[in-house]
């Protein structure tokens, strides 16, 4: 069963499989896959870039959703704990927070470790890292547009939740969340689009992603200008498929609503 | 007639209403008191860490950096600004050619990382070196600091020009036809009447690009550009301490802060016939 799924996969893989683009431009081109050119290193790298922001993607709107909900809360005190979050890592660049998070987790791991009389030297998984700063600075942003979208949906929602002697977490569930979902929608559709772009500062820290690779592939094929415009429209391809697949889930969303 | 013979009483104050202990503030003090915890965490380490000769070798570098990124992104905002105006007119031209072609650049531009393009920009455009010193501009893509700057104003004259397009589709239409009416040239109305109206609902976008530039500069420091963030990286690689990063962290937090309260307090005083 997976010998088959993993043989229709690469049957249909969009970029080295057998009706991929970089295998129908030629066998001895520099993109050509295999040994000679650099497609499979480079379609490795767009496979990281997806996995990132697809592994980033429901730990970010997670958070958010925690921390709108904090930040709509009665509580003064709540609303101060998550005004920080938010304000520092909007404000930081992406790149600064990747680096402290990458090199800050280090530094913790290690403290901690000696602490327990062990010394030794710690490397953090430069994915893990990315993963951490990007689902960070995705909550910090996210929060805003599902508080925003909060504060759409009418209190008369959740009276009638109650009314129905529905439970808190119930009402939230079966009445909030779809309104919700249908809200936000466009606001996180370019939160995910800013997502994917920012994916890109990984390759810093080391990460194979797509600018990593065909960084490689410039400096040795001395190439520079043809594999970083090759980088440009694989992220454009990449913006370009997630347009579709969001307008796809919007009109989703909407099917409830009827025409009006 | 019945009336009230005796006042009431005077009676104490109701007891304050006891905060009972719920959830939310359990999980608000858990999280004020790790916010504590790392605060106190920071300061323990810039503290215990202080190094006077450190200070004094890349205070002054981190300065230097301030201003370079100072500097990049306000030159950029501007050129961007001017560049966006013939791409904003372009996009809502009637000329499908022309509207597709400022379509094309500003889907490019916002759907591609800003570090492709001044990957693109600083490496690719930099590998044609004759031909480049062929047109005589070869000492422009040779500096770092210019292909930073050019790849921040392209990329900000793409965001900048949808801006300034909503902005302008935001104006009713019954202001041009009341300018029409008054006899006004188009040129004079789009001056007078238009743009006004437009940049007040523009300005919030504006000063959100301009955080978002300001935080996307950080990016030319890959580049070998000693701004904040290249002095920061510079001073790492020579101390491997910490601090640097937390440095810049405040630079920028002070920068951003800055920047967002002096907008707020610009469009409060700009929109205040607004208010109701």
């Amino acid at each position: 069963m997976s010998g088959w799924l993993s043989a229709l996969a690469t049957a249909l893989d969009p970029l080295c499989g057998p009706i991929g683009i970089f295998s129908l431009v030629g066998q001895n081109s520099l993109i050509s896959c295999g040994d000679s050119g650099w497609g499979d290193e480079i379609a490795f790298g767009v496979k990281v870039t997806i996995t990132l922001a697809v592994a980033t993607l429901p730990i970010g709107l997670l958070l958010g959703f925690l921390i709108a909900l904090a930040a709509q809360s009665q509580d003064r005190m709540l609303r101060a704990a998550v005004g920080i979050y938010t304000t520092i890592f909007r404000g930081l660049p992406e790149l600064l927070t990747l680096f402290i998070v990458y090199y800050g987790m280090q530094l913790l791991i290690q403290s901690v470790l000696s602490a327990f009389g062990i010394n030794e030297r710690i490397e953090i998984n430069a994915f893990l890292a990315g993963m951490i700063a990007l689902a960070v600075v995705f909550s910090s942003y996210s929060s805003e547009v599902l508080l925003s979208a909060f504060r759409a949906i009418p209190r008369g929602q959740y009276e009638a939740g109650d009314a129905l002697g529905l439970h808190r977490s119930r009402t939230m569930i079966l009445i909030v969340l779809p309104q919700l979902v249908r809200i936000a929608l466009p606001g996180l559709g370019n939160l995910w689009m800013i997502l994917l772009k920012d994916t890109s500062y990984v390759s810093i820290i080391g990460l194979a992603d797509i600018i990593r690779q065909t960084g490689i592939a410039a400096r040795v094929s001395k190439e520079a200008f043809f594999f970083y415009f090759l980088a440009c429209m694989l992220y454009l391809a990449l913006a370009v498929i997630s347009s579709f697949g969001l307008s796809f889930i919007e009109r989703w969303s909407r099917r409830g609503e009827g025409r009006r | 007639m019945t009336y009230a013979r005796e006042l009431i009483a005077p009676r104490p104050a109701p007891p304050a209403a006891s905060k009972p202990w719920t959830a939310s503030r359990i999980v608000a003090i858990a999280v004020l008191a790790l916010w504590a915890a790392l605060a106190v965490a920071i300061v323990a380490l810039m503290v215990g860490g202080w190094d006077e000769a450190k200070f004094l070798r890349y205070g002054p570098r981190y300065l230097s950096g301030l201003w370079i990124t100072i500097s990049l992104v306000g030159l950029a905002v501007v050129l961007g600004a001017i560049l966006s105006l013939p791409i904003a007119f372009a996009r809502m031209s009637k000329n499908r050619i022309i509207g597709g072609i400022a379509y094309a650049y500003v889907y490019v531009f916002r759907g591609t990382p800003l570090l492709a393009q001044l990957f693109l920009i600083y490496y690719g455009l930099g590998s044609f070196r004759p031909q480049l010193e062929a047109v005589g501009l070869w000492w422009f893509f040779r500096e770092a600091w210019y292909c930073g700057l050019l790849s921040l104003t392209l990329n900000t004259a793409a965001y900048q020009a949808e801006i300034l397009r909503g902005a302008i589709g935001s104006v009713p239409h019954g202001q041009h036809e009341g300018a029409a009416a008054l006899g006004l040239s188009k040129s004079v109305a789009f001056r007078k009447i238009v743009l006004p109206q437009a940049l007040i609902v523009a300005l919030r976008p504006y000063g959100n690009e301009i955080v978002l530039l300001i935080k996307g500069s950080a990016v030319v420091a890959i580049v070998t550009v000693y701004d904040l963030m290249g002095e920061t990286r510079y001073a790492f690689s020579r101390t491997f301490d910490y601090q640097t990063y937390l440095w810049a962290a405040i630079f920028y937090l002070t920068i951003v802060e800055a920047l967002r309260h002096i907008w707020a307090a610009l469009e409060a005083r700009l929109t205040r016939h607004l208010k109701r």
